[in-house]
């Protein structure tokens, strides 16, 4: 088991690595000139300099790729003409807009975003799973045929138009909820759930028509198997065959996809935080990709990247620790 | 008169099949008495399993439209509601399935499985009792040390514990008909005897009434009492079971009677090998590890086997026994982990693939399952053509004209070139797989249980195929199979195994009526006979 984790580990180095290149080559060695960018629109050829030296810009690719890895692993020290600023490791440079160590950008952002990621998706599994299998035990009935036809539709509705309409009913007309703003669960839980709840909502309506979908036709595929004969014909009621005997096979894969979805999520929601004015990674990415920083662009990747591959391990693991039959080799 | 365990009044079966109904069932009527024991016996495809499902009312949930009457014990299954029928499932009449692996809930104690079933049936059971009662019918049909095995899971039993566990589970709620969907037939003989024993011992113990669903006629003349033998869905011959088998009155039953292979028939022409036969293939000290370290299994141990120029070697031994990794190692499909391997002379036992592709042509193999060994996407002219393309000696033209020969050869249609797999039935597949093994002009061929999946009587044709192309062609063939009666009839010797070692051989003749080694003895006593005389001996 150790030494499975081990090797996951080492290979999820690998996948980083490789990701950190092709990112790197994209963003620094493609047209333009990173020292302009840096350096801001009233920027003399002297200043221009300066910033290229600091940024040691005239360094060979492999050079600078080289002193990129070093910040990330043991860090980097920055001269800032007066003085020397150290940047720990993992240090990913200093954002061309404000010269903030772009590590300490993205903690910052960080909160929010898990708080949605990590909210939005248990509700996502609650309402996914469970309409799944509402729709399996109601099969051939009206029932199914309505679930079938509102999952359609959230798969279909994008954030922007859910939100929308969410913020509309709850906040504007119904009054119910105040229009979102961001508490952190530190400071005020209850504010902070409060605060959550319509980003919650509109996030999961989207996500758990996928997994609505998925878990039926997974448990369909679980009703046919043998053993599952076997209880029927032993007069077990439907719902007992559903719920002890194809639930645990059938969610298997369902948990595993979670795992890997909620890794896309860190990274993947600036629809949701810019619709509900979450201050979370997306709408960092968002404005990082608007002013062109690229600093803060590439590390936003890697930490996306770094869920993902994580998330995929912890996927595997859950899914074989509900399906006995698989091994973790 | 009491009223029949089990009335089934004008009975037809329907499954949806592309634009129509396809009739699984038709017009099938038959009784059985309280305690009474009825085999439906046939070929695939006659609707005997169906008919069986139909007791339960199983066929609901499978699109299926199922006319006419079912009555189980005074229940109208067709028309019950859902709530009877839970009833009736497993209370009144229980059923016990093929393959008890996948019968089971893999996450689940093989206890509390059975408990759960109990609960159902006997309202207000506490968790306890019904685990009690759990242990008690698993300890029943024969589970040693059943109140701690009842934690195990399924795949911590073997085939045959687990078919235990499966009529342990039948036995829970005390039901008074057993219906068994070919209880046996994925199990090994030796088992399979164990198994058709338990189930006679518990029909006396409790009076329950089976019926036994199954292709083997030995098997139903075991354990039953009556015969129902069909075809197409429909009844062709019914009545006790001795008068159906000593002079059957239909001729379906006749030919269905002569095409089972019987033990006490000799290959027609079999010869001793000669010593002055060339010696083909010779193996010496064989051995096969899978896994390393701790976890190193031995699948075949120190085996050491000759097979002279057209001679048949039947292999036979029980799952697990190696017989299968034998045969891949023989044609060097395998590589052998110790031990020696000479054909024709020369080592090939540690050739690489370069080094062996000379030989290739010469050693042919024939799997068991038609179905999955032939590429569904490619006609079945494409996937013979192909060992000859491969070898690259022949044109296109002599190719096509060589393919159409062999389709002649095996007793297929040569205008099927251009067919694909699944429009052929399963015997027919097997022969195209033959027709494949038969293109590059081996001297050897290994058939890895060629017939396992096929009816009686498509068997008895492929084995009868084989053997006429054996003797026309000259060919060597080492066949490997679990069932006895078969192998009989295509070997000149046998060769017995048993945990990846060769117990016993010899001249095919005399291992069969004169079996040395108690393994091999047990084997043969364990086959389920057809002839009442036979079963006296």
């Amino acid at each position: 088991m150790s030494l499975y984790f081990l090797r996951r580990a080492l290979g999820a180095v690998l996948v980083l690595l490789a990701i950190s290149v092709v990112i790197y080559a994209t963003f620094y060695v493609a047209p333009g000139d990173p020292a302009k960018l840096a350096c801001g629109p009233r920027c003399n050829p002297e200043q221009l300099r300066q910033v290229r030296e600091q940024l040691s810009l005239d360094d060979p690719v492999y050079l600078q790729y080289w002193h990129f890895l070093q910040g990330v692993f043991v860090g980097h020290d920055y001269s800032t003409g007066t003085g020397v600023m150290h940047c720990d490791a993992p240090c990913f440079g200093l954002s061309y807009q404000n010269d903030q160590q772009v590590t300490e950008l993205i903690a910052q952002r960080l909160p929010a975003t898990l708080s949605l990621a990590a909210g939005a998706m248990a509700l996502t599994l609650l309402l996914g799973i469970g309409t799944g299998l509402l729709s399996v035990v109601r099969r051939g009935g009206v029932v199914e045929r309505a679930l079938t036809w509102l999952t359609l539709a959230g798969i279909a509705t994008p954030v922007f138009i859910s939100g929308l309409a969410l913020l509309m009913v709850f906040c504007a007309y119904l009054e119910w909820l105040p229009f979102p703003s961001y508490v952190a669960l530190t400071d005020d839980p209850e504010q902070w759930a409060w605060n959550m709840l319509l980003p919650w909502v509109a996030l999961a309506l989207l996500e758990s028509s996928k997994y609505a979908r998925m878990t039926r036709s997974s448990m369909l595929e679980t009703l046919a198997e043998d053993h599952v004969r076997t209880f029927r014909a032993y007069g077990v009621s439907e719902r007992a065959i559903v719920g002890r005997h194809a639930l645990r096979g059938a969610v298997a894969p369902v948990i595993a996809m979670a795992a890997v979805d909620f890794g896309s999520m860190v990274g993947g929601t600036m629809l949701t935080e810019t619709m509900f004015g979450l201050p979370g990674v997306g709408q960092l990415l968002v404005h990082s990709v608007q002013t062109v920083d690229l600093p803060v662009v590439v590390a936003i990747v890697m930490v996306i990247g770094a869920a993902v591959v994580i998330a995929n391990i912890i996927g595997d693991v859950l899914y074989a620790a509900a399906d006995r039959r698989v091994a973790l080799r | 008169m009491t009223d029949p365990l089990v009335k089934v009044t004008d009975l037809a079966v329907s499954f949806p099949a592309g634009d129509g109904f396809v009739r699984a069932v038709d017009g099938l009527s038959f009784e059985l008495a309280p305690g009474g024991a009825l085999a439906l016996v046939g070929e695939s495809g006659s609707g005997k399993s169906t008919v069986a499902y139909g007791l339960l009312g199983l066929h609901r949930s499978t699109g299926a439209e199922a006319t006419g009457e079912v009555r189980v014990a005074g229940h109208d299954v067709l028309a019950a509601d859902e709530a009877e029928l839970r009833r009736v499932r497993g209370g009144v009449a229980a059923m016990v399935f093929q393959d008890p692996l996948s019968s089971l809930d893999p996450y689940q104690a093989i206890g509390d499985q059975i408990a759960e079933v109990h609960r159902v049936h006997r309202r207000g059971t506490t968790r306890r009792a019904a685990r009690a009662r759990a242990v008690e019918v698993l300890d029943r049909v024969g589970i040693p040390d059943a109140s701690r095995r009842a934690r195990s899971r399924p795949h911590e039993f073997s085939g045959g514990m687990r078919q235990r566990a499966l009529i342990a589970m039948a036995l829970a709620c005390e039901p008074r008909l057993l219906v068994a969907d070919e209880p046996t037939t994925a199990l090994d003989v030796t088992v399979q005897a164990q198994i058709l024993g338990l189930l006679r011992e518990l029909r006396a113990e409790t009076g329950m009434g089976l019926i036994l669903v199954t292709h083997d006629l030995g098997v139903a003349a075991d354990s039953v009492d009556e015969l129902l033998v069909m075809k197409d869905g429909r009844a062709v011959e019914r009545g006790a079971v001795r008068k159906v088998l000593d002079a059957p009155g239909e001729d379906y039953t006749r030919a269905l009677l002569a095409a089972v292979p019987r033990m006490n028939v000799r290959r027609p022409g079999a010869r001793p090998a000669k010593a002055d036969d060339a010696v083909l293939l010779e193996a010496t000290g064989l051995t096969r590890e899978f896994g390393r370290g701790k976890r190193a299994v031995t699948a075949v141990d120190q085996v050491s086997l000759t097979v002279r120029a057209g001679e048949t070697v039947g292999v036979v031994g029980e799952s697990g026994s190696g017989k299968t990794t034998l045969g891949r190692m023989l044609v060097r499909l395998l590589e052998p982990t110790g031990g020696e391997l000479r054909y024709r002379g020369r080592d090939i036992g540690g050739l690489k693939e370069s080094g062996l592709r000379p030989f290739r042509a010469e050693l042919q193999m024939v799997f068991q399952d038609p179905v999955s060994s032939l590429n569904p996407r490619r006609s079945i002219g494409e996937s013979i053509a192909d060992p000859l393309r491969v070898a690259g000696k022949l044109t296109d033209a002599e190719i096509a004209a060589r393919v159409r020969e062999l389709l002649e050869r095996v007793g297929l249609d040569p205008g099927a070139y251009h067919r694909y797999p699944h429009e052929f039935s399963g015997g027919q597949r097997q022969r195209v797989g033959i027709a494949r093994a038969l293109a590059p002009e081996p001297r050897l061929i290994v058939c890895d249980e060629p017939v396992s999946a096929l009816d009686v009587t498509t068997q008895a044709q492929v084995v009868k195929l084989l053997g006429e192309l054996q003797r026309d062609l000259g060919l060597a063939l080492v066949f490997i199979a679990h069932d006895l009666a078969v192998v009989r009839q295509v070997s000149d010797r046998l060769v017995v195994m048993r945990g990846g070692r060769i117990v016993e051989e010899g001249p095919a003749d005399s291992v069969y009526e004169n079996p040395r080694h108690p393994y091999t003895q047990g084997l043969l006593a364990a086959v389920p006979r057809l002839e009442r005389e036979e079963a006296a001996a």
